[in-house]
């Protein structure tokens, strides 16, 4: 039986609830005491329980042990404690940031500490509230923690006050035949049976992403200002608010370092990547206020004479103000005469602080007709509607949803000015084998169909008409939409074609002589005999094979040409697809991810259970802030060079980022590569131009800038790193490299590179120490257990049960995600639900079955997925409160919203999930897993810390590994 | 006896045949020695109210290669019940139903008077008309509105079963689903890419009728329609309402450039819905067009206004470099079309041309009409339009769909071929002559469209040999089979059995003379002359024409002064109109209303244009009024509005009322035009006039006599004289 991990197969009856399971209640888990803090919450032996075997059909792998094994929680510690006493350094030596404020990086003299996890101190005053931009403030006080939280430790009285110090190491220690034995690693190291059990490394004991996110947001309580060059931003899972002070926010630019290497040698030495995330376009809270809008006259934008670099903070005026020295480029420029300012004592323009592009590190020009295609002032964008209209499309209901839909829909279009009507136009076609336009000119009575059999070379049979104002015609619009599920009711053809659907829409708006947005609803497998067509290859045979890279790239070079033409135009594809079955997500995605679109897919949609989560991707998608016919240029200072660039876009040469398409969802990767020597005195500079259409036909540049430190300490670099960021440049190196390369290898090179830079760290910044030692970084010592979870992940470690398209799928999606998205789809949240609290969140436990109680009920978010865990002896209050029911076995595990019931405990449920719902770019369908339930194997997919069904390390088996790898390296 | 022209002129009225000779030379090479040949003007369709239906079938001659038809012309016996085929002698026996003949109950095809008769067949399902009208939208909006119009207006005097299709076309070809409920539907092509039916079949969603798949026991009659082609009482609102919402062209037209018009593919596509949905039934296809191809298929020219239309400058400097190309692809269709029976018509409204001269064929070879004006927006057009559904007594249209024509000839003659709207069917037999005059090698046609007008030349060659006697029974006799679609939906035959008399040239020539036909060998000679002048160079042909006559060449030769287009518009109306209207078109009837008598017909000659006279012209193309001088200062004195001069205003009104009578019963509706003496339109009138006053005889130069005309053209006294002269004396 196989079970896909992301559509919810229909469950036609719920599986037995297992005897072994309800007979004997364990004590309640959040009755009981907490663990012993010393105690390592040690998996129970793999001889543990034989009914989950029944269960699922197949073995579980080794690493899945089922945590609700009959054995209480009593047993586990007697078993821990007895056959892994905890080295007598763990539990001795407090973490390095005890030892006091500032111990000089790298010397930290101070002996490994086991117990990195800091729980708040009762007597810290919990952060400053601030303004809800997410609305989950850091936990307020230890009481709501669960037992499952970071283990009250003995020593937590005695931690130092907050705000740890930046330079704080983390140590610990393992011995050499720990390492040796339980490197129970992937596929490269089978487990050896004889050493595996009693040598294991005790869970609590490693560096915990809970801690490091909990910590972070407890030294975040002021506002970040951008003013200090090479200050590393607060962490992604932390609320923070951000002033502008002449860089730009961490919303808009995320770096991997913050402090860059002086010179290529260093960089290649330690191996960290040199990257930016960038989010043009990003929605900032409602408390900070968007990038002002500069108009510098009829000339246009002031810029440096050489390198175009654009009037930033970074120009130096000299000469009186008659002249300015670009930061970039160090060329001096004349200021021209309606841009005069005189200078004041400091040489700073007087009128600096008047001005965003003196002031501000985010800010927008005014783009004049030079900036325009062909010379001209663009035209307000269209939004064109394409939708399958097949029997499967039909019979699915999408058809008759997306009308109706859009039918309010229409009145949300982007618009700058929310008291104005968009000036967006809009178009509808509806396709099977054949294409049909819609005339729906305001003078009509009814809307004209105009059918375009001959698909074999597109064109648009209707210019007037076709692309209209909402307002002047909604009446035929709204015929036209009431009409189009009654015409096609009784359709009986199953066959569609998918090339010619894009080339229409582009043909319209070239023929209409504007940029605009295809929402393509799409359904099946193109084979229909047109330009494009597709035949079925689904090949799982070929995973894990050198060709297994082939699975990836398009079958056709069809439509990388018509990318190009969609470029060419500003013509952006929003691909929604509602497959039964393999429809070739790695070819239909191409059009989509070449011009900055996005792909939503609903597998097995069901009306009734997938409408909401479609509607609201629908919604948001139409309405959010969108930019066209973009063009993003990232220029840097002398010494640096962006050299690589990662996301959903297109290139034509080395530089210009060409995007059709850009909306506040999308993020690129940019990467630098050192050319020249830099100074650290002037630090690196960047600015990322990017010049687009706005939603009402406005022709603008955003500018971002960022100044970033550089350094000739190596130990400098690794201070001000950020892991997020730099897992989210590996995650898209990595998954572009599976187009190229065998996925082994891909994942080799990851694994190599990671332990490159924590070798890199420990030969040089580290005090020496026994081999036997794993030094990391305090800024990285995640970053193990994050790559763990991008090598494991479904791109790069598939199941047995992941489709190719699911595959291709996640792969084009991430590459567009800002660190924000990475970090949540890696690295789930996952909040125990048993206490709520308005005004706060639970504190999150870490992603292993082990923190998972039989008694509780846990909320799992991806970002993609949301999960409403179960466990199978819950307290019946909580089902009471959540599910409106005392009993487990009564969870209808199908629905895809919670009840509304009236206590305080599922309002506030409700409130979380929908705060969880309102901060992903893509609505999270809520799956309720019930434990033991068959889908619960879907969950466990995402505790990314324990081992992977398709054979992907735990978390504590990896860093073991990398540790072997370092010390390779080392030696 | 009667006269030779009471003679011609009965059974012209009895069979609508006219010959060119009413004896026959009886051997080959003195008909060859004749110049005219032995030929015959045929008017299939000839109205006839005497001539009832008959509602039975045609009793058919038993031999396999002859099946004539049982005529008057045959010898019965009817005691045996037998009669002998009067062509191949063979003995037949009457059928069953015939048992009750006898001499005093004889069948109507045995009866003279009926040398002509009609039958219905009786088998096959009736068949509804089909029109399909394929519209331009690239016109000005006043246009378009006359047409929409003109087309709404037709709706209604369709029958309310037959079924109708629309196809617009401008940048884009659409073809318009009908009786849509709500939104309506269209299928739209590109202007530019030819479809072969298959393809259309396909794209258009046509799958064949399931005739011949199993014939399950519920089979109900499959309607007879689609959805582009449904019955006018079903989706005449419908249709209207598409019509009148139909718009001009869309699509912008920059400075410089003429609209994209994709007739080609409009036409192509109007063939192929029409082949694979009603092949072999008689369909029109209904061309409306307010300029020349300019894209895809067919274009006569590129939408640069700065490049003109050819012109026949160019097209002898072969300079034309769309015409070879648009030619072929007409001709195909044309071909196309007749091979399923289908017709197709072409309305041309436009001042420039609309490349006619390319699409010619695609009328003439489906006996379809072409219809000349300069705008939709005039009673030429509107009228024209209207009379096409003009319906005879028993409240039919006078039209008739998918004919074939087959010749049945006596031993000694044979039929060299047919110039007229038709196709041939390449039926090899007996009757075939190996000397081909126009369309030949076979004695059957196809005619796709006819009316009653519709007359077609047909030549013979006389085989028997020099020294063979006067064949038996001294008389040739010819048969002509016409099967038809009648507009009623029945399926009918025409028959008419025709003979004459043989002589021997030698003995008998002043009868041969005296039998000669001159308006019919003028009318004969001329359409060979034009379909010559077609089908090779130019000047060879007004040398051959020269060589055999020295006719006055009429302007159906004559292009120097015409735009191809109407050129071949002239010359489509010449080949398909019967003897009389064809004669005007060689020799334009003047009248002249004076105070001197009635009105009196008068010379088209100068010498008859006179200052006191006021002249009506008709031409076929053009009516026209011309005041002479006195008349014209007269009328401009407003004498008519005086009482005392009530005798001028009649005047002045009878030619007009004269005119308004051709005017009504004329198809196409000729240009009328209202002149004088000095007026710019009266050189339509001179151009016509024979040249009696030349400069070659200066005496007449500047006398009351009349206008001279200065001009090469031979005077046409000289050539009627000169053609009786040369007919005779080459038998001499």
């Amino acid at each position: 039986m196989s079970v896909s991990l992301y559509p919810a197969p229909p469950h036609s009856s719920q599986p037995p609830v297992s005897t072994a399971y309800s007979a004997p209640p364990p004590p309640s888990y959040t009755q009981a005491p907490p663990p012993v803090s010393s105690a390592p919450t040690q998996p129970p032996p793999p001889s543990g329980p034989a009914a989950s075997q029944q269960y699922y059909g197949s073995p579980p792998p080794p690493s899945q042990q089922p945590f609700n094994s009959s054995l209480p929680p009593t047993s586990q510690q007697q078993f821990t404690s007895s056959s892994v006493p905890p080295p007598p350094s763990q539990q001795t030596l407090p973490p390095s940031s005890y030892s006091g404020p500032a111990p000089p990086p790298g010397q930290a003299p101070a002996p490994p500490v086991s117990q990195p996890q800091q729980s708040f101190p009762p007597s810290q005053p919990p952060p400053t509230s601030q303004p809800a931009f997410t609305p989950g403030p850091p936990p307020t006080a230890p009481g709501s923690f669960t037992p499952q939280a970071p283990p009250p430790s003995s020593q937590s009285g005695s931690f130092p006050p907050p705000g740890p110090p930046p330079t704080s190491l983390f140590f610990f220690q393992c011995s050499a035949v720990l390492l040796l034995s339980s490197g129970a690693f992937g596929q490269v190291r089978g487990p050896q049976p004889g050493y595996a059990a009693p040598k294991r490394l005790d869970p609590d004991a490693i560096p915990s992403p809970i801690q490091v996110i909990e910590d972070d947001k407890a030294k975040s309580t002021e506002p970040f200002t951008t003013g200090v060059r090479g200050q590393a931003p607060p962490l992604v899972t932390t609320n923070f608010q951000v002033k502008d002070q002449g860089n730009a926010s961490p919303r808009f630019v995320r770096c991997t370092a913050y402090n860059m290497p002086c010179t290529a040698d260093m960089a290649k030495q330690s191996q960290v990547p040199l990257a930016a995330v960038v989010k043009p376009l990003a929605m900032l809270p409602p408390d900070e206020t968007p990038p002002y809008l500069v108009d510098h006259g009829e000339g246009g934008p002031i810029r440096c004479n050489r390198c175009k670099a654009y009037m930033c903070p970074y120009m130096q005026f000299i000469e009186g103000g008659r002249r300015f020295q670009c930061g970039f480029c160090s060329c001096v420029t004349e200021v021209p005469p309606h841009y005069f300012q005189h200078l004041d004592h400091t040489g700073k323009r007087v009128d600096c602080y008047d001005r965003p592009e003196l002031s501000l590190g985010s800010y927008e020009f005014l783009a004049t007709v030079d900036y325009c295609k062909n010379n001209k002032l663009p035209q307000p964008p269209a939004f064109i509607f394409l939708i399958d209209v097949s029997y499967n499309a039909v019979k699915s209901g999408m058809v008759n949803i997306v009308c109706q839909e859009l039918k309010t829909l229409l009145d949300y279009l982007p618009r700058e000015n929310p008291e104005m009507d968009s000036a967006v136009r809009v178009g509808f076609v509806t396709y099977n084998k054949v294409l049909h336009f819609y005339n729906v000119k305001s003078s009509l009575a009814q809307p004209q169909m105009l059918v375009v059999s001959d698909v074999s070379d597109m064109f648009v049979p209707l210019l007037d008409g076709f692309l209209v104002n909402v307002n002047e015609s909604r009446l035929v619009i709204e015929s036209l939409l009431d009409q189009i599920p009654e015409m096609f009711a009784d359709t009986r053809e199953t066959e569609t074609v998918f090339g010619p659907v894009i080339q229409a829409g582009l043909e319209a708006l070239k023929a209409a002589d504007c940029a605009g947005k295809l929402f393509v609803f799409h359904t099946s497998l193109p084979i229909a005999e047109a330009p494009g067509k597709l035949k079925n290859r689904e090949d799982k045979k070929l995973i894990g094979t050198d060709k297994e890279k082939s699975l990836f790239q398009p079958q056709v070079g069809f439509y990388n040409t018509l990318a190009k033409e969609c470029v060419a135009q500003g013509c952006c594809v929003d691909l929604f697809l509602f497959p039964n079955q393999y429809v070739d997500v790695a070819t239909l995605g191409v059009v989509p991810v070449s011009t900055g679109g996005s792909v939503y897919k609903y597998t097995y949609f069901q009306a009734q259970l997938d409408q909401e989560r479609f509607l609201n991707d629908l919604r948001r998608d139409v309405q959010k802030l969108v930019g066209f016919d973009a063009v993003m240029r990232v220029r840097t200072s002398t010494g640096i060079r962006a050299t690589d660039f990662f996301g959903s876009f297109f290139m034509s040469n080395t530089t210009d980022v060409e995007l059709a398409g850009l909306d506040c969802d999308k993020a690129i990767t940019v990467e630098f590569k050192h050319d020249d020597k830099l100074s650290e005195e002037t630090g690196a500079l960047m600015q990322c131009a990017v010049l687009y259409t706005s939603c009402s036909g406005q022709r603008r540049l955003r500018i971002h800038n960022m100044a970033v430190n550089c350094c000739s300490q190596l130990a400098d670099l690794y201070r001000n790193c950020e892991t997020d960021t730099i897992i989210n440049f590996f995650s898209k190196y990595a998954f572009r490299g599976v187009l190229n390369n065998p996925t082994k290898a891909v994942r080799d090179t990851l694994v190599n590179q990671c332990a490159q830079i924590l070798a890199c760290y420990r030969k040089n910044c580290a005090s020496p120490s026994s081999a036997g030692q794993l030094i990391l970084p305090e800024c990285m010592k995640l970053l193990p257990v994050y790559l763990n979870c991008v090598l494991k992940s479904d791109v790069l470690l598939p199941g047995a049960d992941v489709s190719l398209d699911d595959r291709a799928y996640l792969r084009q999606l991430i590459s567009c995600m800002d660190v924000t998205e990475t970090h949540v789809f890696f690295y789930p949240r996952l909040l125990p639900l048993m206490k709520l609290e308005s005004g706060s969140l639970p504190v999150a436990v870490r992603d292993s079955e082990e923190r998972l109680s039989k008694g509780g009920v846990y909320l799992l978010e991806t970002g993609l997925h949301l999960f409403l865990w179960v466990g199978a002896s819950v307290q019946q209050e909580l089902l009471l409160n959540i599910f409106g029911t005392p009993s487990f076995g009564q969870i209808d595990s199908s629905m895809t919203s919670l009840p509304v019931l009236d206590n305080p405990f599922s309002q506030r449920l409700r409130e979380i999930i929908d705060s969880f719902r309102a901060q992903r770019s893509r609505y999270m369908k809520l799956m309720v897993v019930k434990q033991e339930d068959r889908a619960e194997l879907i969950f466990r997919h995402f505790l990314v810390e324990d081992k992977s069904a398709s054979g992907g390390a735990s978390y504590v088996d990896f860093l073991c590994h990398m540790h072997k790898e370092i010390r390779q390296l080392l030696s | 006896m009667a006269t030779f022209p009471e003679y011609i002129a009965q059974n012209e009225e009895r069979d609508g045949v006219r010959f060119s000779w009413n004896v026959w030379p009886s051997s080959r090479l003195e008909a060859t020695r004749m110049v005219v040949p032995v030929a015959a003007l045929f008017t299939p369709l000839r109205e006839r109210t005497d001539l009832p239906p008959i509602q039975y079938e045609p009793v058919l001659c038993s031999r396999a290669t002859c099946r004539a038809v049982l005529n008057p012309l045959c010898q019965v016996d009817y005691r045996a019940k037998l009669w002998a085929c009067n062509f191949c002698y063979q003995r037949n026996q009457f059928p069953p139903s015939y048992a009750g003949i006898s001499e005093v109950n004889q069948p109507a095809e045995l009866l003279p008077q009926f040398s002509t008769i009609e039958y219905v067949v009786q088998r096959g399902p009736q068949m509804p008309l089909v029109f399909l009208y394929v519209v331009d939208t690239c016109m000005e909006d006043e246009d378009l509105q006359a047409l929409k119009e003109s087309l709404q207006m037709s709706l209604s005097l369709l029958p309310p079963t037959a079924l109708v299709g629309l196809i617009t076309f401008g940048r884009m070809v659409q073809v318009h689903e009908l009786g849509c409920e709500g939104i309506s539907k269209s299928y739209v092509f590109r202007g530019t890419k030819d479809l072969n039916a298959k393809q259309l079949q396909e794209m258009l969603g046509l799958t064949k009728p399931a005739a011949a798949q199993g014939r399950g026991p519920q089979a109900a009659p499959q309607p007879l329609s689609n959805r582009f082609l449904q019955p006018v009482q079903k989706i005449d609102m419908n249709l209207t309402d598409l019509l009148g919402e139909l718009q001009r062209d869309p699509w912008p037209v920059t400075q410089g450039k003429r609209p994209l018009r994709s007739l080609g593919v409009a036409m192509s596509i109007a063939v192929g819905l029409l082949e694979c949905t009603f092949p072999n039934t008689g369909a029109r296809i209904m061309t409306f067009i307010g300029g020349p191809a300019t894209q895809g298929p067919g274009m006569v020219v590129g939408d640069e206004l700065k490049t003109p239309i050819r012109s026949w400058h160019d097209i002898e400097k072969d300079n034309a470099k769309f015409m070879k190309k648009a030619t072929k692809h007409y001709e195909s269709l044309a071909i196309r079309a007749s091979t399923n029976g289908h017709i197709i018509d072409i309305y041309a409204c436009a001042l420039d041309q609309t490349g006619l001269l390319e699409m010619k064929c695609c009328s003439n070879h489906t006996g379809g009409y072409m219809v000349m004006a300069d705008s939709f927006n005039t009673s030429l057009f509107k009228q024209t339009f209207q009379r096409v559904f003009t319906k005879d007594v028993q409240g039919s249209f006078k039209m008739a769909f998918a004919a074939t024509l087959e010749v049945k000839t006596s031993r000694e003659i044979k039929v060299s071929g047919a110039i007229g709207p038709c196709v041939s069917l390449s039926a090899k037999g007996p009757c075939v002559s190996e000397n081909e005059i126009g369309t030949g090698g076979t004695c059957q046609w196809k005619i796709c469209g006819l009316d009653p007008a519709t007359t077609l030349a047909l030549y013979f060659e006389v085989v028997n040999q020099h020294n063979a006697p006067i064949p038996q029974g001294g008389r040739g006799a010819i048969q002509f089979v016409t099967q038809y679609q009648h507009s009623s939906g029945q399926r009918r035959i025409r028959v008419t059995t025709t003979a004459r008399n043989w002589a021997d040239a030698q003995t008998q020539i002043q009868s041969i003379a005296a039998s000669f036909d001159q308006e019919a060998a003028a009318i004969l000679m001329a359409r060979l002359a034009v379909y010559r002048a077609e089908t090779e160079e130019g000047p060879d042909v007004l040398r051959w024409l020269d060589r055999q006559l020295p006719q006055r060449r009429s302007k159906l030769l004559q292009l120097c002064h015409l735009t191809h287009y109407e050129s071949s518009y002239y010359r489509h109306q010449f080949n398909r109109q019967d003897l009389t209207q064809a004669l005007i078109m060689i020799q334009p009837v003047l009248y002249a209303y004076s105070f001197n008598g009635p009105p009196e017909p008068v010379l088209l000659d100068s010498s008859s244009i006179l200052p006191d006279r006021i002249l009506l012209m008709d031409t076929f193309f053009q009516i026209l009024i011309y005041h002479g001088e006195t008349v014209a200062q007269w009328r401009k004195a407003g004498y008519q509005d005086m009482a005392e001069y009530e005798n001028f205003r009649h005047l002045l009104q009878a030619p007009v009322d004269d005119a308004q009578e051709l005017l009504h019963t004329r198809f196409p509706m000729p240009r009328y035009i209202d002149t004088e003496h000095g007026g710019s339109q009266a050189r339509f009138l001179l151009s016509k006039v024979n040249p009696s006053q030349t400069h070659n005889n200066m005496y007449a130069w500047g006398q009351e006599s009349g206008a001279p005309i200065l001009t090469d053209d031979v005077s046409l006294q000289v050539f009627m004289d000169h053609l009786k002269k040369l007919a005779v004396s080459s038998a001499a």
